[in-house]
């Protein structure tokens, strides 16, 4: 099974570099851009084949490493 | 500064007098780069034997009084600053120690362990304004009454060195609430340079045995540095264990 994993910061955490990335893209022109948010995404290969299972496991991984829950929101994706 | 007294093996400091040989350990995460600056600091401040300890290593030095977190940048500051180095082996015995209420001192980078880690509250994130700010700062010490600040006498403030990218604490409204009013809150940024919040620069554990701090004492322990001031916190540190 494949998981994905995307991190981004809450809403209300101040994103630095989503700001950065927002005034970049208005100075080349794109003023209707509002809101930019940078994150990142984990991907792995997960031996499980049961899809509850799998979800609960990422989940875990999430909370005691991938995210650190004070400042950031994550979403488990699974294929 | 760093004078032994005749015969005795014991150290005077001013008015800091230990009354045995005291024992410090400064933890080693590969990528730390203020591990041996921290041991020079803390051994020419309050003369205390100061052994490094690795991350891999799964016990701490026996009758510990000082547990240095050092700033760097740990494990490259991969996923997180300081996320990896939380989950080291010998974090498992720090956390014992801090729990047995050994003073832990975690700086920059270790003020982002502790975090990390759980043993602190809160979060560091990206400087407001993205840039690595690296200058003397000075702060107010708002808890004088701390096992860290007692040794700052009737002080107000401390000047040190920042130098960090991610320095900006971050808790929500009630965590910021309740270190403010249990007096968790030891120094502030006079003039904040990276966005923390509430101008926090340093807080302790209900506690009071681990104290997190972005700037460096371990940069300002001699006048030839610029300040003696976090000498005197390594000082205080060892005159309440």
């Amino acid at each position: 099974m494949k998981a994905k994993v995307h991190v981004f910061l809450k809403p209300g955490v101040l994103d630095v570099q989503g700001k950065a990335v927002e005034q970049a893209l208005h100075g080349l022109g794109w003023s209707g851009v509002e809101g930019v948010r940078v994150g990142k995404t984990i991907e792995f290969d997960l031996a499980s084949a049961d899809r509850a299972a799998a979800e609960a496991e990422v989940k875990a991984m999430c909370d005691k490493l991938l995210a650190n829950t004070v400042i950031e929101s994550y979403l488990v994706e699974l294929a | 500064m760093t004078t032994s007294l005749p015969g005795s093996g014991r150290f005077n400091f001013g008015t800091t007098r230990f009354e045995r040989d005291m024992k410090a350990a400064v933890i080693v995460f590969p990528g730390s780069n203020c591990d041996r600056d921290c041991k020079v600091a803390v051994e020419r401040s309050t003369g205390a034997q100061v052994e490094m300890v690795w991350h891999g290593d799964t016990a701490l030095p026996q009758g510990l009084d000082l547990i240095v977190l050092p700033g760097g940048f740990s494990y490259g500051d991969y996923l997180r600053c300081g996320a990896m180095a939380a989950l080291s082996p010998v974090m498992a015995e720090v956390k014992a120690a801090a729990e047995r209420g050994v003073a832990t001192v975690g700086i920059c980078n270790g003020f982002q362990v502790l975090c990390e880690a759980g043993l602190l509250p809160g979060a560091l994130l990206q400087n407001e304004r993205l840039k690595y700010v690296c200058k003397p700062v000075t702060l107010e010490i708002t808890n004088a009454q701390t096992r860290f600040t007692s040794g700052y006498g009737g002080r107000r403030e401390a000047v040190m060195t920042v130098g960090n990218g991610e320095g900006n604490y971050f808790a929500d409204e009630a965590t910021l609430d309740r270190l403010e009013g249990e007096g968790q809150v030891v120094f502030r940024y006079r003039d904040n340079p990276n966005g923390s919040a509430r101008d926090i620069a340093g807080i302790v554990n209900g506690k009071g045995n681990v104290l997190g701090m972005m700037p460096h004492p371990d940069r300002a322990f001699e006048a030839e540095l610029g300040s003696a001031d976090g000498a005197v916190l390594f000082q205080s540190a060892l005159a309440s264990a």
